[in-house]
C-alpha cells in the first residue's frame, strides 16, 4: 500500500541550481533594523542570536562564580567568603550554569539559528511562539536575579528538601524562575519537533536528515517528556514553602526521598537535554572537516534517540544512598551501564568517520577532537559511577564534580564552542582570527585538564563535594585546580576578544568557507531574511563528499519560494512537498 | 481537514513560511497534540504522587474520601462531558461554515464550563468551613489518621491545578467567540477552534480520572 502510494505520487520538478551571492547586500542583518524590530521579531535567525548574546551574558556570571569559588578554595577555611556566602555563590554558580547556560544553548541558540536553514524552510512552525519562548526565558531569568538580591539561595541547584523547605533564602522567587523557564524549554522543543515533521524541503526524507536535526529532535522529545515533570515539582515545592502542603516534607507526614524521584526524573534527562544537541553538532564537524561521508549515519541517528529513551529509566542512579532498595539500586544501575553502549557507538562512528578523510584542523575540528577527549573520560567515569559499589564510596566527591564537568564542560561545552565557530561565518558573514583561535582553545584544553583531572585524585581519596573547608592534605591539588581555573578563564578572555574583533573588523567570510555540503551552506552568509531565494530541493545526503558541489545547491526552477504571490504553478509543487513529508 | 476550494479560497490567515493552508493546519494540530503530552506528564506527576501516598497509606485514602460529595462529583463529571459534546459541535459548525452555531455552541461549553467551576467554588467553601484547609492550615478533627492532611494537599493540588486549566478554556473560548463574531473563521481555517477542542477535551478526560480516583474509593 505504502510504496504503491509512493510510486503514484511522485511528480517531476523542474529545477536549477542556485548558486548562492557571495556578496549579498540585503540579508538579516540589515533588512529590519533598530531595537524595536530586534524586540519583536519572529525571525529564527534573530531570537537565535537574541538567545546567543542572553546566554553569553550568563556563561560569564556562571564562569565569574566559578572563578570565584576556585579562588576561595586556594586555602582552607575562610580566605574572602564567609560559609553561607560560599553555599550561595556555589548554588548560584550551578543553576545559572545549567538551567541558564547549558540547556538553552545549543537547541535554543544555535539551534533555532541552524534548523530551519537545514530544513531549507523559511522558519520554524510556530515564530511568533519561538519569540514568546524567548522572553519567557527572559522572565524566568529576571526572578532567578530577584532571588539572587533577596536573600539568594543555598540549597545548591538540586533544591532537596527538607532543606529547600526551611532555610531563610528566597527559594521560591528562585524555583518560580526555574519553573518558569522550564516553559520556555518545553515550547523550544514542541516547535522544532513540529518544524521537522512538517517544514522539511522537498526531497529532504527523513534518512537525509543532517545528523544535527537527529540530535535536535531527540533532544525535543526530552524536552517534552521531562520537563513538565520538572515544572510540576517545583510547583509542589513552591507550594510546599507557600503553604506547607507537606507531600515532600517530613515534619508534615512527607517523603523526601520522594521529592528526589521527581527531581531526577526531570533532571537525569536534562542532563541528555544537554548532551545531545552536542553530538549533533560534532557529527557535523567531523564530516565536514574530514571532508568524508559521515560513517554510520543510521547508528548515530538511532543511537540519539535510544540515549533519548534509556534517558528516562536511569534517574535512580542519582539515589543509590537515598535508602532505595537494594533491588532498585541493581536495576538502576545495570540501566545506567546500557547508556554506555549508544555512546559508544557514536565515539567509534566518529572515529571511523576521521579515518582516512582529509581532516583540516581548523577551530571548528579542533573543539570538536576536544570533544572527543574529554567527553569519554566523562562517559567512562560516569560507568564507574554507575557501578553500585564504587558509587558508595564516590557519591558525594569531587570525583562526581569531576565527571559531572567533564561531560558538560568537556562535553557540551565543546561541542558547543565548535558549533559556534562552525556556524560564526554562516551568522555574521565574517571570519575570526584563526591563530588566536586555536590559541584560546589550547589554553582552555590545558586549563581544563587541569582544573578537573585533580579533583578525580582528590574526590577519590575522599574530598567531599561542595565543602567550604578541607584537610590541608588536600590543599596542593586544589590550588593545581584553581590555577587550572585562572588558565581557562583567559582562554575564555581571548576567545571574547577575537569574536568581538570578528564582529567589528572581521574579514568577509564567502558562503561557504568550509566547503560543507549542508543545507545551510548553501545560501548566502548572512543568511537572507527568508533563508532562500528558491525553494531548495534536495537529492543527497548531506555528508555526500563525493558528489559534486552542484547537485547540493538546487532548487525549483519555476517558484520563487513564494516570495511572489501563489500562483497557479505552485500547486504541483506544494502536493508533492507534502507528500513526501 | 479543510477542502481548499480552488478559486474561492480565503488566504488572509496563511503565514508566509507555509507552502499552504493544509500544511499550516497539520503543523498547528500536531503542535497541540505534542502540547497535550506535556500536559499529560504534568499531571503524571501529581499521578504518581497519589499513588505512592496510596500504596503506603491505603486505609487513609479510604477514610478521607469520604468527606468528598459524590453527588457534586458526578454532577460536574456530567457537565463537563456534555461540554466536550458541544466544543466538538463547534467544530462541526466551522467545518460546515455555520458562524452562528460556532459561537452558540462556544456559548454553551463556556456556560458548562462556568457550572463546573461554581460546584467546585461551592465544594471548596464547604471545605474550607470545616476545617478542611491545604497544607499546615489543615484543621479537621473528623478523619482519624494521622496524615489526612497529605491527602487533602494532593487533592487540592490535583483538583486545583485542573481548575487553573478549565479557568485557562473558559478564556481561550471568549477570545474564539470574539474572533468569530469578527468573521474570522470559515470552512478554509478554524485551526484556533479546532486546537481549543483539543485542548478542551484533554481537561475533560483528566477529570474523568481525577473523579474516580479522589471521589469513588469508599
Amino acid at each position: 500500500m505504502a510504496t504503491n502510494e509512493a510510486t503514484t505520487s511522485i511528480k517531476k520538478l523542474q529545477v536549477r541550481r542556485f548558486k548562492p551571492d557571495e556578496n549579498p547586500e540585503k540579508h538579516y542583518l540589515n533588512e529590519e533594523t533598530g531595537i524595536w524590530a530586534w524586540m519583536t521579531t519572529v525571525d529564527h535567525k534573530k531570537i537565535g542570536l537574541m538567545y546567543l548574546a542572553s546566554i553569553t551574558v550568563f556563561f560569564f556570571i556562571g564562569g565569574m562564580l566559578a572563578l570565584l569559588l576556585r579562588t576561595e578554595l586556594l586555602s582552607p577555611a575562610r580566605s574572602f567568603m564567609d560559609a553561607d556566602v560560599y553555599n550561595q555563590v556555589f548554588t548560584l554558580h550551578g543553576a545559572i550554569m545549567i538551567f541558564f547556560f547549558l540547556i538553552p544553548s545549543v537547541p535554543a541558540a544555535l539551534g533555532n539559528f541552524v534548523l530551519p536553514l537545514q530544513l531549507g524552510a523559511k522558519d520554524v512552525a510556530f515564530p511568533r511562539l519561538n519569540l514568546a519562548s524567548y522572553y519567557i526565558y527572559v522572565i524566568g531569568a529576571l526572578f532567578t536575579i530577584f532571588a539572587i538580591f533577596t536573600g539568594g539561595v543555598d540549597t545548591g541547584w538540586t533544591f532537596y528538601t527538607p532543606y529547600s523547605a526551611t532555610t531563610s533564602g528566597n527559594v521560591m522567587a528562585m524555583t518560580f524562575g526555574v519553573f518558569v523557564l522550564g516553559f520556555s524549554s518545553i515550547l523550544t522543543g514542541l516547535n522544532f519537533i513540529v518544524t521537522i515533521h512538517k517544514l522539511r524541503a522537498p526531497g529532504l526524507t527523513w534518512n537525509k536528515l543532517p545528523l544535527n536535526l537527529w540530535g535536535l529532535y531527540a533532544t525535543s522529545l526530552i524536552q517534552v517528556l521531562a520537563t513538565p515533570v520538572l515544572a510540576i515539582t517545583l510547583l509542589l515545592l513552591t507550594m510546599e514553602r507557600l503553604l506547607g502542603i507537606g507531600i515532600f516534607d517530613p515534619n508534615l507526614g512527607g517523603d523526601p526521598v520522594l521529592y528526589q524521584h521527581f527531581f531526577w526524573f526531570y533532571s537525569h534527562p536534562a542532563v541528555y537535554i544537554m548532551i545531545v544537541p552536542g553530538f549533533g553538532i560534532i557529527s557535523e564537524v567531523i564530516s565536514t572537516f574530514s571532508r568524508k561521508v559521515i560513517f554510520g549515519y543510521w547508528a548515530i541517528a538511532l543511537s540519539s534517540l535510544a540515549i533519548a529513551f534509556i534517558g528516562f529509566l536511569v534517574w535512580g542512579h542519582h539515589m543509590f544512598t537515598a535508602g532505595q532498595s537494594s533491588l532498585a539500586n541493581m536495576v538502576f544501575s545495570f540501566l545506567t551501564f546500557l547508556v554506555g553502549i549508544p555512546t559508544g557507538i557514536k565515539i567509534f562512528n566518529w572515529l571511523a568517520t576521521m579515518y582516512k578523510g582529509s581532516i583540516d584542523l581548523k577551530t571548528p575540528m579542533l573543539y570538536a577532537l576536544v570533544f572527543l577527549f574529554l567527553f569519554t573520560i566523562g562517559g567512562f567515569t560516569g560507568i564507574m559511577l554507575g557501578a553500585l559499589s564504587v558509587d558508595i564510596h564516590l557519591h558525594d566527591t569531587y570525583y562526581v564534580v569531576a565527571h559531572f564537568h567533564y561531560v558538560m564542560m568537556g562535553g557540551m561545552v565543546m561541542a558547543f564552542l565548535a558549533g559556534l565557530h562552525y556556524w560564526w561565518p554562516k551568522m555574521f558573514g565574517k571570519m575570526y582570527n584563526e591563530f588566536w583561535a586555536r590559541i584560546s582553545c589550547g589554553l582552555i584544553f590545558v586549563g581544563f585538564n587541569m582544573t578537573f583531572l585533580p579533583q578525580f585524585v582528590m574526590g577519590a581519596q575522599g574530598m567531599p563535594r561542595r565543602y567550604f573547608n578541607y584537610i590541608d592534605q588536600f590543599q596542593p591539588f586544589h590550588q593545581f585546580s584553581t590555577m587550572g581555573a585562572y588558565v581557562m578563564g583567559i582562554g575564555f578572555f581571548i576567545m571574547a576578544g577575537y569574536l568581538f574583533h570578528s564582529l567589528r573588523k572581521g574579514e568577509r567570510s564567502g558562503s561557504n568557507p568550509w566547503g560543507s555540503r549542508a543545507l545551510e551552506w548553501q545560501t548566502s552568509s548572512p543568511v537572507p531574511l527568508h533563508n532562500f531565494e528558491h525553494t531548495p530541493v534536495i537529492i543527497n545526503g548531506p555528508y555526500d563528499y563525493h558528489k559534486p558541489m552542484s547537485e547540493f545547491q538546487l532548487g525549483i526552477a519555476t517558484s520563487h519560494n513564494g516570495h511572489d504571490h501563489h500562483a497557479g504553478d505552485n500547486t504541483d509543487i506544494s502536493k508533492t512537498e507534502k507528500e513526501q513529508a | 481537514m479543510s477542502q481548499p476550494s480552488a478559486l474561492e479560497e480565503k488566504l488572509d490567515h496563511l503565514q508566509h513560511h507555509f507552502i499552504d493552508s493544509d500544511q499550516q493546519f497539520e503543523a498547528s494540530k500536531m503542535g497541540m497534540w505534542v502540547f497535550l503530552v506535556t500536559e499529560i506528564l504534568f499531571f503524571g506527576g501529581l499521578f504518581v504522587a497519589y499513588i505512592a501516598y496510596r500504596t503506603w497509606y491505603p486505609e487513609l485514602y479510604m477514610l478521607a474520601s469520604t468527606e468528598l460529595n459524590t453527588f457534586w462529583g458526578a454532577v460536574n463529571t456530567a457537565v463537563l462531558i456534555g461540554s466536550s459534546l458541544t466544543v466538538a459541535m463547534a467544530i462541526r459548525s466551522a467545518q460546515l461554515n455555520q458562524i452562528k452555531g460556532l459561537i452558540i455552541n462556544l456559548y454553551i461549553t463556556i456556560a458548562l464550563a462556568c457550572v463546573f467551576m461554581v460546584i467546585k467554588f461551592f465544594e471548596y467553601s464547604h471545605k474550607f468551613e470545616i476545617g478542611i484547609l491545604p497544607g499546615s492550615y489543615y484543621s479537621y478533627e473528623g478523619i482519624a489518621h494521622e496524615k489526612a492532611n497529605i491527602f487533602f494537599s494532593i487533592y487540592y493540588m490535583m483538583t486545583g491545578l485542573h481548575g487553573v486549566h478549565v479557568l485557562i478554556g473558559i478564556g481561550l473560548m471568549i477570545w474564539l467567540v470574539v474572533k468569530a463574531k469578527k468573521n474570522v473563521f470559515h470552512s478554509g481555517y478554524y485551526t484556533p477552534v479546532e486546537i481549543t477542542g483539543l485542548y478542551w477535551h484533554l481537561v475533560d478526560i483528566i477529570w474523568i480520572f481525577l473523579f474516580p480516583l479522589l471521589y469513588l474509593i469508599d
